[in-house]
């Protein structure tokens, strides 16, 4: 015997929301959602997929000129991945009814962003051990977290790149350490990538909590799990002892442990670099967009000839049937 | 554009001997180009040694809603399970 039940009203739908959310319970694609839930998590994956898409650009400046074909295939390795990282974080978003060429289209006409961290230049091949080390540790300090989003596509997708990541943060810790058991030369090279990428990373955690007005919903949704502050110092923490193995000074004179806290306390951050380069005054952000848009019209043809091709194919396949 | 091009869900086995798992989705013209780009995006660490890829369109599935009443038949059948039933602990192999 089928029962038919009648259709549970709004606020039915959102206790069964909530009590998913509070039992730490994650929300599965088609499971009914709070629109505002849907908007910000389908713009929190959205704006994470681009970061990947355009992290590519500043590594991938340095994969024609890797200094030997092992540091080659290691770079190549690493861009692919956060291709991979990208396409992951877009079809989590289109679980939830995200539409993949709007995104594209979003991020090109730049009405939605990717991570501030990715307007600076990549100057020399330092650089590329750096942003392992640095921003590929501060993006891990977010997305551990983030493993446990109650969002269950998007906590799926970030375990793979978790994963991935910890290979990443590696690779470059090690290129810098080859680089600082190398000539005086190399090792100013690093010291000068370490002074320009440190106050951006420490960035990358977004503004402090008193000016972060999203962070209240974000946890009480369990999409966002620590706030800003709180990442940013264990990202702090975690790198200070990795600094000193590596023999490098992180350029923050006020950097110092403080026993009573039980953290290191750092100096403070120029949040007006951040509003600047976030709203496109950047020294690369129109480099950047310039550069996503011409791939991505350039690949037109592409994308239609597959199109053709399996539309081809499949009319073959219905005549011959 | 890739609105032209269908969804497909992508399950790999991970090894001989385990069942294939779903492990995300992409888009792709057709079912070569998928199954090419599921190798290169779900399986760049040996995570695999079969892929299938399925037109998401073509998935049927029951309804999210746990209260749906679709798994209540099985909600009051106790008795299926080893545990309903009381041995005797001196009973061996049971």
């Amino acid at each position: 015997m089928t029962v038919t039940e009648p259709a549970p009203s709004e606020a039915e739908l959102e206790r069964h929301f909530e009590h998913t959310i509070a039992k730490d319970q994650r929300i599965e694609p088609r499971d009914w959602v709070p629109e505002a839930y849907r908007k910000t998590m389908i713009r929190q994956i959205a704006q994470h997929a681009h970061s990947e898409i355009i992290g590519m650009q500043p590594e991938g400046n340095w994969i024609t000129r890797a200094p030997s074909l092992r540091r080659k295939a290691i770079l190549l390795a690493k861009v692919q991945d956060e291709a991979g990282h990208g396409l992951y974080l877009y079809s989590a978003a289109e679980t939830l009814g995200g539409d993949r060429d709007d995104m594209t289209e979003k991020l090109i006409s730049g009405r939605q962003k990717y991570s501030s961290i990715f307007n600076y230049p990549t100057l020399s091949f330092a650089d590329v051990g750096v942003i392992g080390w640095l921003v590929d540790g501060a993006a891990i300090c977010n997305q551990v977290p983030l493993c446990r989003s109650s969002y269950g596509p998007y906590a799926r997708a970030m375990i793979r790149i978790c994963k991935e990541e910890s290979f990443h943060q590696r690779q470059g810790y090690e290129l810098l350490m080859t680089m600082m058991s190398g000539t005086e030369q190399q090792r100013e090279m690093v010291q000068d990538a370490v002074n320009r990428y440190w106050w951006p990373s420490l960035m990358m955690f977004g503004p402090p909590d008193d000016d972060s007005p999203n962070t209240a919903q974000s946890m009480a949704w369990k999409i966002k799990r620590h706030t800003n502050d709180e990442l940013r110092q264990r990202f702090v923490d975690m790198t200070v002892p990795q600094a000193e193995a590596l023999g490098v000074t992180l350029p923050d004179p006020d950097l110092a442990w403080n026993a009573e806290r039980g953290h290191y306390d750092f100096g403070a951050i120029d949040w007006d670099e951040l509003k600047q380069v976030i709203s496109g005054g950047g020294p690369c952000n129109t480099e950047r967009m310039e550069r996503r848009r011409k791939a991505h019209e350039d690949g037109a043809w592409v994308r239609e000839a597959a199109a053709a091709h399996a539309r081809k194919q499949q009319q073959r396949k219905e005549v011959a049937a | 554009m890739t609105g032209e091009w269908p969804l497909y869900e992508v399950f790999v086995r991970g090894k001989r001997g385990l069942n294939h798992v779903h492990v995300g989705s992409l888009r792709a013209a057709d079912d070569d180009m998928a199954l090419h780009n599921a190798r290169d995006l779900y399986t760049r660490r040996n995570e695999g040694v079969s892929i299938w890829v399925v037109k998401a369109a073509d998935i049927a599935a029951s309804s999210p809603d746990e209260k749906d009443p679709f798994f209540a038949p099985s909600g009051d059948k106790v008795y299926r399970h080893p545990t309903f039933y009381d041995i005797p602990e001196n009973v061996p192999h049971m």
